[in-house]
């Protein structure tokens, strides 16, 4: 996994509450091969209008969404089904980082595996940070995982990330979660061991 | 890793949960042993990492491959996929199944079905165990006493090489929905009633145990139902406690366990419901006689009214994001506020899904549809091959036929819209799956989340209909 430390970019400000994995990667695109990219699937079907061409209206289709490597979200972002691939068209696409009230569950450990940090922020704060975008579209925020907080633009000021320790360290060190449980190896081969006597038909 | 003593109320959830936690690690994070991984044509990601390592499934007998997404519902082999990408979807599961050495139910299986559906059906599905699935409707099968949740990608390549996943632990939510359900009103009804009184984002972070007269009363099919639906609440999983009608829903079933064994594990299973005293972190309360046969007019499961409702003005709504939600779900499906739900014309009708798609929900439609006919199409896709068989020999079948519905092959068809099987841009679909998002049926397509027997009204009147006046 690749690793984060600390990202600071302009801001990309996609507005909705419960913005559903649906709406990241409709599901008629989760056939293909993570080789050829997830990128050109992200938020699909609702960055077109009805003919298929790019709605300038959309808020990542605006020059100024080019480059930003963080995504200002809504409530309840990535909600609904389970399906990787919206965090693959996500960091696909070069973000790496979320900022949201909350977040469905599972897509929030879907994108914690992929290098991407999403970022709780009270509404309070979510609404004043679009505020201060829609003022000016340049400002920045830096999300400082090693310091473990976020620094919005001027005077809204620095918050907390609160994301676990042992999910952060993942993040900072890149490392590889399989290779890590491995060293664990002897525990879960034990706690197995006893969990099957107890239970012989599971193993069968 | 137990609590601080033995004799310390615990839920049903935490009791389960503390079974499974091999280690806690300093950051508060668990390693949590898991019993059953269940793989569909969609976990083609996790083989990719497999195999970039090197490694194989470590515990090949505790996982179970079922094949649902992506399988045409108009024929049994891939041959028959809507599409060749879509075929290669079902040949690559076959593949990857073959190359684990997992014990499988291809498209062909009589076994085959939803894997929400199957799972419990086989006993693959049992109380005390935790269960995972690349799915986020996983949560159905906590129906039977279990802890049962959708993961990633990257998590089932964990489980799969370690038969372990590194979680942090939810919170606790109990919904007590006591009273006793009016006639027409079901487990689907109880949900929409749910979500939409603790919205979408209501459960987020929780696991949820239901409780109370109404959930005592319901049989697993209906339990099935409610849990299924927790995660359109945004809760991590949803759970029933095991009692005499989840034992005797198992005994039997093919991978449950017999004899002495079965002794055995009934003697653990009588010990996991919640003990008196044992306190959540939250706890909603409903009155199930208050409730109506519900029906979504939006773009979330949250947007859901009493069939005798009008659809609400968005300028109602307290929050300004939740107006701004309102008024782009009513463009989204052409609707205007003021007007009533009951008489609101629909283009199609879609029974299935793992949310209704069982014996129950079968026959609960097929009681509306008796002598009937449908006015507009509409297809029913039954959960797994066995309750198609099983509907066959029951007659329910020849009613949907005679009714001019279309009686499918079994997979997850119409409410993933994945496998070709699409509602049409515009059009407007009475469905007893779990998800009205935008584009979910199909692009443009508009979703009204309804139960089964709401569902079949809507067929024969070709409009949302009040079942309790048929």
């Amino acid at each position: 996994m690749k690793a984060f430390t600390r990202e600071t970019s302009t801001v990309a400000y996609v507005p909705g509450v419960n913005c559903d994995t649906d709406q990241i990667i409709p599901g008629r695109f989760l056939k293909a091969d993570r080789a050829e990219g997830y990128d050109k699937f992200l938020f699909h079907d609702i960055r077109r209008d009805a003919d298929g061409n790019l709605d300038p209206g959309f808020p990542l289709n605006r020059p100024d969404a080019e480059g930003a490597r963080i995504l200002l979200v809504e409530d309840n972002f990535g909600c609904g089904s389970s399906r990787e691939g919206a965090v693959y068209a996500l960091a696909d696409a070069g973000i790496r980082a979320l900022l949201a009230p909350s977040f469905g569950d599972i897509f929030f450990n879907n994108a914690l595996k992929n290098g991407i940090v999403p970022v709780r922020l009270p509404v309070a704060t979510c609404e004043a940070l679009a505020d201060r975008l829609a003022a000016d579209p340049q400002a920045t925020v830096t999300v400082d995982l090693e310091a473990a907080q976020v620094i919005l633009p001027g005077d809204l000021g620095a918050h907390p990330i609160t994301i676990d320790a042992f999910a952060r360290d993942c993040l900072l060190q890149g490392l590889d979660e399989i290779e890590m449980t491995f060293t664990y190896m002897d525990r879960i081969t034990a706690f197995e061991a006893e969990r099957m006597a107890r239970n012989p038909w599971l193993g069968r | 890793m137990t609590p601080a003593s033995d004799t310390t109320p615990r839920t049903l959830f935490g009791k389960i949960w503390d079974a499974h936690e091999i280690l806690r690690h300093p950051s508060g994070q668990s390693l949590l042993y898991i019993d059953r991984d269940l793989i569909h044509e969609g976990s083609f990601h996790a083989f990719a990492d497999l195999k970039r390592r090197n490694l194989r499934p470590r515990r090949p007998q505790q996982i179970f491959g079922i094949a649902d997404h992506y399988v045409p519902t108009l024929g049994r082999s891939a041959d028959d996929a809507a599409s060749p990408a879509i075929a290669r979807m079902i040949r690559t599961f076959d593949e990857n199944m073959e190359w684990g050495g997992l014990r499988h139910f291809g498209i062909a299986s009589r076994e085959q079905g939803i894997v929400h559906v199957v799972a419990p059906e086989q006993g693959i599905t049992l109380p005390g165990l935790t269960i995972v699935c690349s799915d986020s409707h996983t949560s159905t099968q906590g129906a039977l006493g279990a802890i049962a949740f959708g993961i990633g990608q990257s998590e089932n390549a964990h489980v799969l090489a370690t038969q372990t996943l590194w979680q942090m632990r939810p919170k606790t939510m109990r919904v007590t929905v006591d009273g006793r359900l009016g006639q027409g009103v079901t487990a689907k009804d109880v949900m929409l009633a749910l979500i939409a009184r603790i919205g979408a984002a209501g459960a987020g972070g929780h696991a949820i145990e239901y409780a109370g007269q109404v959930v005592r009363d319901m049989s697993i099919e209906a339990r099935l139902t409610m849990c299924n639906l927790s995660i359109e609440a945004a809760a991590r999983l949803g759970m029933v406690a095991p009692d005499e009608t989840t034992f005797r829903y198992v005994a039997g079933r093919h991978y449950a366990p017999t004899d002495q064994e079965w002794d055995l594990a009934m003697a653990q299973w009588r010990a996991l419901p919640t003990d008196d005293g044992a306190t959540f972190d939250r706890e909603v309360e409903l009155d199930g006689g208050a409730i109506a046969p519900m029906v979504t007019w939006g773009t979330s499961p949250e947007d859901a009214v009493p069939i005798t409702g009008r659809i609400p003005d968005p300028a109602s709504f307290a929050s300004a994001d939740k107006r701004k939600a309102a008024a782009k779900s009513l463009e989204y499906m052409d609707l205007a506020p003021g007007t009533e739900l009951d008489g609101l014309p629909i283009d199609r009708v879609f029974i299935g899904s793992c949310t209704n798609s069982r014996i129950e929900d079968l026959r609960a439609a097929a009681a509306i549809l008796k002598d009937r006919k449908a006015a507009i199409p509409a297809i029913v896709v039954p959960g797994s091959t066995q309750v198609r068989e099983q509907a066959e020999a029951e007659g329910l079948a020849r009613i949907f036929r005679e009714a001019g519905f279309e009686w499918r092959q079994s997979g997850c068809s119409m409410c993933a819209a994945m496998n070709g099987d699409v509602v049409g841009p515009g059009e407007r679909c009475a469905s007893t799956s779990n998800r009205n998002f935008v584009g979910r049926q199909g692009p443009g397509a508009r979703t009204h989340l309804v139960s089964p027997a709401m569902a079949a009204a809507a067929a024969i009147t070709g409009r949302l209909t009040d079942v309790r006046r048929l």
